[in-house]
């Protein structure tokens, strides 16, 4: 009997791409559930090679302004855990095939139940878990479920994170990813070039394909770091044009009008890649 | 071996505390621990800290007979430790003083903090303008519109004062902002957390920074009346005050620790800040505790009248003294402790904090029930003058109502 991939293997295989691929950040139910399937299929199409679905949070304390303001938006219009895995499945049922990450803080973990939550997971199409509050010495029941369940649980490493990196990196499942400069999540005009380092560093040391996030927000950044990573995850600055166009998004009839939107959005973001 | 899942969870008390925060700011707070433990070994450090705590903050605090009340409630003898007489009138100086000489000898020159009402900022605040320190309080707008006297005592004392707009607005929100600076600014800047939370090493060293009330009051009572008292009570929002009542009599086991916590409008509306008998377990700001939330893990926002207590999250060592049975916790609403406010500034001439009135408002219910050679100590946290004008303004409101 041949057995199926695993979430594990299915990330593991979205990163064999000659180019760093494109990691979005998504708030699900943001601006509405039935909007965020659609956004997620468009992410797909516009290229994306995995899908961060984040779980709103009432206290998002690695989140900047941007992705605080699109959880509370979607935390008022009812959106819970639970709800977010529908949204997945559905998604599936939609037709798409990238794998899912779902990116939730520890406590909503811990009110569903941790083992249940991992469990389920491939019941609902997702691949892995982040859970940014959940630091490596605190994570070790987490991963045992994830390896025993066949999902990955993605851990960070920041510019901070030093003698701790190769401690990190020998453990990382599914894909680590390096928090590009300190602070919140958030859209950066500019990113310190001492990230090329901090990443070359990260590579050494890494088991798992690399993938660099908070701040990304254009094209040059993106080609700054190509060179030095698997992937780049793109959160508060797609957040930014979801504002934008959260009205004509949230209504069915005008939708595709913000769709395209985030299409112009990720294909400029990806045209500094040959 | 250096990689081997060796790097266990620390700072727990029992199956509460840890340290769930971003991986950002991991090695910062290991940082800390480290740099507190060398300091509580360093005799140079504990001499400068005595020194401060004597003759800056006027340590140490009286423990008083109120003859007045113990007369009024007709049962047990009452003590009050008095917190309240400490510069800048609460126990959160204590705290305060010992982060900021600890800033100082990491090096730090920037100290962040975040506040309710205002009495930690204020706290430190105090300590930054004394120690030359750069000082950043973050606080909610809604606090700053309902405690403007404060905003202008921490400018007075050159601070910043950072007004935060996230959530509702208050101190869960100032608490959540100030952590987001910090991973921000975790090379150069030091936060000092205001209560016994957050993450590990924070509750327990606030408690140690706070265990003096405690010691002092031991010693106290055992040289007043020659024997332990029958129980200590103190007011528990993060429970700062508390735990440094609690902590040198948790081995003595004839002592009943009580704390009291807000109810508000009462624990059966959705009023209050009883965190222990409404909470469940989950994670607030980096620690596993107890804390007010719904059943998907949003944390609900509670409400007190006293901004001190009004905090959806308890210190986990609470969680700890509470689960295993060695405290206990009891609820006082709104009305109760304002009640208790009057009583105390008319019958012995203190007015006590909002606060800390819920304390006193607890003893008040079940001092009359014990005989007269029980000794009952209340830890008198902080004053009231900041809570004059609130109550001022809501005795006018009730009369324009009549």
């Amino acid at each position: 009997m041949i057995k199926e991939s695993t979430g594990a293997q299915l990330i593991q295989a979205a990163f064999q791409s000659e180019k760093p691929i494109f990691i979005p950040f998504i708030t699900a139910g943001f601006p509405t559930p039935a909007a965020s399937i659609d956004i997620a299929l468009t992410l797909e199409e516009a290229g994306a090679g995995l899908l961060e679905l984040g779980v709103p949070y009432s206290d998002p304390l690695a989140d900047g302004p941007t992705i605080q303001t699109s959880s509370h938006k979607a935390i008022a219009q009812g959106v819970t855990l639970p709800k977010v895995l529908e949204m997945a499945k559905e998604m599936r049922g939609r037709g798409l095939k990238i794998p899912v990450i779902l990116f939730t803080y520890y406590n909503p973990v811990l009110q569903y139940g941790t083992e249940k939550l991992i469990s389920q997971l491939e019941d609902y199409g997702i691949d892995g878990i982040l859970i940014p509050d959940l630091p490596f010495e605190e994570a070790e029941e987490v991963n045992k479920l994830t390896e025993q369940n066949g999902r990955s649980f993605i851990s960070l490493v920041a510019p901070t994170s030093q003698q701790r990196i190769q401690m990190i990196a020998s453990h990382a499942q599914g894909f680590l990813y390096c928090v590009s400069s300190l602070g919140v999540t958030g859209a950066r005009s500019t990113l310190d070039d001492s990230v090329v380092g901090f990443l070359d560093e990260v590579k050494k040391h890494s088991r798992v394909p690399v993938a660099v996030g908070f701040g990304i927000s254009r094209a040059e950044q993106v080609q700054l770091m190509a060179p030095h990573c698997e992937g780049y995850i793109v959160g508060s600055a797609l957040i930014n044009i979801l504002l934008k166009n959260e009205d004509v998004l949230k209504d069915e009839l005008t939708r595709e009008q913000g769709l395209a939107e985030i299409n112009k959005f990720v294909k400029e973001l990806q045209s500094g890649l040959s | 071996m250096g990689t081997e899942m060796s790097n266990k969870s620390k700072g727990r008390f029992g199956e509460f505390g840890g340290r769930y925060v971003p991986e950002t700011l991991v090695n910062a707070t290991d940082e800390l621990e480290k740099a507190y433990e060398e300091a509580i070994q360093d005799p140079q450090f504990l001499k400068e800290l005595a020194e401060f705590l004597k003759e800056y903050s006027g340590r140490p605090t009286p423990l008083y007979y109120a003859e007045k009340l113990t007369e009024e409630l007709g049962g047990a003898q009452i003590y009050l430790k008095r917190e309240d007489l400490n510069h800048t009138g609460a126990h959160k100086i204590n705290n305060a003083i010992a982060q900021g000489l600890l800033a100082k000898r990491m090096g730090k020159k920037f100290i962040i903090a975040e506040t309710g009402a205002g009495q930690h900022g204020v706290a430190a605040a105090t300590i930054a303008a004394r120690l030359g320190l750069s000082c950043k309080v973050f606080m909610g707008e809604e606090d700053i519109r309902r405690q403007k006297l404060n905003v202008f005592r921490m400018e007075l004392l050159g601070a910043e004062v950072v007004p935060v707009s996230s959530g509702t607005k208050t101190l869960k929100d100032a608490t959540s902002e100030a952590i987001r600076y910090w991973v921000s600014t975790v090379d150069t800047t030091y936060y000092m957390v205001g209560s016994a939370i957050g993450p590990h090493p924070y509750p327990k060293m606030v408690r140690d920074f706070q265990r003096i009330i405690g010691d002092e009051t031991r010693e106290q009572i055992l040289a007043q009346t020659g024997r332990l008292p029958d129980y200590v009570v103190a007011c528990v929002g993060g429970g700062s005050n508390a735990i440094g009542m609690f902590y040198p009599f948790v081995e003595d086991e004839n002592v009943k620790l009580i704390g009291a916590e807000a109810a508000g409008c009462g624990v059966d509306t959705d009023q209050h800040a009883a965190t222990i008998a409404k909470g469940t377990r989950g994670v607030i700001h980096g620690t596993m505790t107890l804390l007010l939330q719904d059943q998907y893990g949003q944390i609900i926002e509670p409400y007190s009248i006293s901004a001190g207590l009004d905090y959806p999250g308890i210190g986990p060592e609470h969680a700890y003294l509470y689960a295993s049975g060695r405290a206990e916790y009891r609820s006082i609403t709104d009305e109760e402790a304002l009640g208790a406010f009057r009583l105390l500034s008319k019958v012995e001439g203190i007015i006590p904090a909002l606060e800390s009135s819920h304390a006193v408002a607890e003893v008040m219910k079940f001092a009359p029930t014990l005989d007269k050679d029980k000794i009952v100590i209340i830890c008198l946290s902080g004053r009231g003058d900041k809570d004059v004008t609130q109550i001022y303004e809501r005795d006018k409101g009730g009369q324009s109502n009549d």
